[in-house]
């Protein structure tokens, strides 16, 4: 019995790292068969028509322009194994330094908009499964469905039109205020600035989770277990405690932690829109601006969030259902 | 007299159907007048003649907005098909051919889910070289899986019925089963799920030309309109993003309700209601 746990956990892992790695030779290859011409964006055209050809020639044997594709991705990849990301073509600095410098900037952001859109959906999403056909469910419903048809750049505009440009009580941009010293820079104003952005993404992130937990809680509700309950006489009220938020708790937390890659997504968007400067920012900069090396570490280390939330989902699913603790299977 | 469930979900798939198509077909009309420029009336709120106001190079927004709704839906519909028979083909591929094959599919699939939607698109869009092209085999690349997962669940579970199985020892091929016995009983699925691709598909073209990577930014498209809006936001030009989204927005919206009243009126299930 053991044995086979543990089988299985070490399949996981590997299945894991096969997807990491073929995540990253596709990011790899997409971006080396772009005809976007590397030495042209990154020298400038009117830099590069000034070279001489032996100039040129130089720089492309620098850069390794002309060794075969699959060479160049098994030393990339090989470094980036070892820890060594390439260096930024934007930025002039290691890749690896600005993924720091970035992530510091937009995780407290995005973990604040996960943790509420999760705990808002979950909410409201089980509110509406126990309360079907009512106003409550009608709302709830109506709610996720416009948030869902709304694209979380037009909300994030929309934030930003009425709390800072009418009522201006929140600031216009940026995760610090403009013209403060680093060091003076305190814990508040950080937080006052990630408020917008927070709700963006979380207002659109609820929509799904709310959705997928009233369904469930539907199912749920229908059960012969709940009608027995209630045929003992149990109210309503100590029938959600005892029988339905339990049995809803599992496919929400897989929700819950399928949801990072939606998250990440819309940070993207709504940074854009608050030149809030974070991993999605860079990305969007990274891909106008060409910026080859600083993509694939964004793409690679946002994939193993990704996925590492996923394997996290499954191996806590394990802790706290007892019927595969157990090793009943389901 | 009492109007039954029924008849109300064919009212809104109606009413939905008839605003998407007119929106489409008027703004191919209005393809040249939504490049009109005219600086003797620039920066005009919203007025009778003027329903959207006018942007600072005098364009009238609310043709532009038509013009660019227009190009949604109809690059929408473009993706959304793609993506769907791509999805049909892994799909059924996956189930049928073997278990070799279905390690593939469902490897691929947990591939493309991995990386944010939007970062693919960035990813695939920098491939093709930006620009239209990038958005078309973007999206069609983007939005396949869940789709495909779908019937791979479902001809799974066909594959265990019967009369597949008499089909199978009678000396049909696999591909011939699938041809002949399952497409059928796959297609109310698949096209309730091409269906429901729309509104994703809109949304994500929307998004990517909003971040720089799609359509050009003299083209009359919803991201374009957005993105030029955001730099006038902070001047006081609320009307150049309020009117364009909310347009957009209600649009998808009326994309996931003809896709919820299709759903419902081909469920079996339901036809008493």
């Amino acid at each position: 019995m053991k044995e086979k746990q543990i089988q299985k956990f070490l399949m996981g892992i590997l299945r894991v790292a096969l997807l990491i790695f073929g995540v990253s030779a596709a990011a790899f290859f997409l971006l080396a068969i772009s005809p976007i011409d590397p030495l042209q964006s990154n020298v400038g055209q009117g830099a590069l028509g000034a070279m001489s050809q032996e100039q040129v020639e130089k720089l492309k044997a620098y850069w390794g322009a002309d060794t075969p594709m699959i060479q160049r991705f098994f030393t990339w990849a090989w470094d980036f194994v070892r820890g060594d990301m390439g260096v930024s073509l934007l930025y002039r600095r290691k890749v690896s330094e600005i993924l720091w410098e970035k992530a510091a900037g937009s995780l407290g952001m995005m973990a604040l908009a996960w943790l509420l859109s999760g705990g808002m959906g979950f909410f409201l999403g089980s509110l509406a499964g126990a309360k079907q056909g009512k106003w409550q469910d009608r709302l709830i419903t109506g709610y996720s469905l416009l948030m869902a048809s709304t694209p979380a750049f037009f909300l994030a505009l929309l934030l930003l039109m009425v709390f800072s440009v009418w009522l201006k009580i929140l600031p216009v941009g940026f995760s610090v205020p403009v013209g403060v010293e680093a060091s003076q820079v305190s814990f508040a104003d950080r937080a006052v600035h990630a408020i917008l952005p927070a709700a963006a993404l979380s207002l659109t992130g609820i929509s799904n989770i709310a959705l997928h937990t009233r369904e469930k809680m539907i199912e749920v509700m229908e059960s012969d277990y709940v009608l027995f309950a209630r045929a003992r006489g149990e109210d309503t009220r100590r029938i959600i405690r005892r029988h339905c938020l339990r049995n809803i708790a599992l496919p929400a937390m897989t929700l819950q932690f399928a949801s990072v890659s939606e998250i990440f997504g819309g940070s993207v968007l709504v940074e854009q829109v608050f030149s809030y400067p974070g991993l999605g920012q860079a990305a969007v900069n990274a891909g106008l601006g060409s910026d080859v090396p600083l993509l694939l570490g964004i793409t690679v280390v946002t994939a193993v969030l990704v996925f590492g939330g996923n394997a996290l989902a499954n191996l806590l699913y394990g802790m706290i259902d007892p019927r595969i603790k157990r090793g009943d299977g389901i | 007299m009492k109007i039954n469930r029924r008849t109300k979900t064919i009212g809104w798939l109606l009413l939905s159907a008839v605003f998407l198509i007119t929106v489409t077909l008027w703004g191919c009309f209005w393809r040249e007048e939504a490049l009109i420029t005219d600086f003797s009336r620039k920066n005009l709120p919203p007025c009778r003649e003027y329903l959207f106001g006018t942007d600072f190079m005098g364009r009238d927004m609310f043709v532009r907005t038509i013009a660019g709704l227009s190009l949604s839906i109809r690059l929408g519909i473009l993706t959304a098909a793609a993506s769907a028979v791509f999805a049909g083909i892994l799909g059924i591929c996956g189930a049928v051919l073997g278990k070799a094959a279905d390690s593939f599919v469902t490897f691929l699939i947990d591939l493309v889910m991995g990386i944010p939607h939007i970062l693919l698109l960035i990813l695939i869009s920098y491939a093709c070289g930006k620009g239209f092209f990038g958005v078309v085999v973007g999206i069609t690349l983007t939005h396949w899986t869940s789709l495909a997962r779908l019937l791979r669940g479902e001809v799974l579970q066909l594959k265990n019925s019967q009369y597949i199985q008499i089909a199978s020892r009678l000396g049909m091929g696999k591909l011939q089963i699938a041809a002949k016995h399952m497409v059928c009983h796959l297609l109310p699925q698949f096209f309730t799920g091409l269906i429901l691709l729309f509104p994703h598909a809109i949304l994500h073209e929307a998004s990517i030309t909003f971040l720089g990577f799609g359509l050009s930014p003299e083209d009359a498209a919803m991201g374009v309109i957005l993105s030029e809006s955001m730099k006038y936001l902070a001047t006081g030009k609320w009307w150049l993003a309020l009117f364009p989204g909310g347009l957009l927005t209600i649009t998808v919206l009326l994309f996931h309700v003809l896709g919820d009243s299709v759903c419902k009126l081909l469920d079996p299930g339901s036809a008493h209601e």
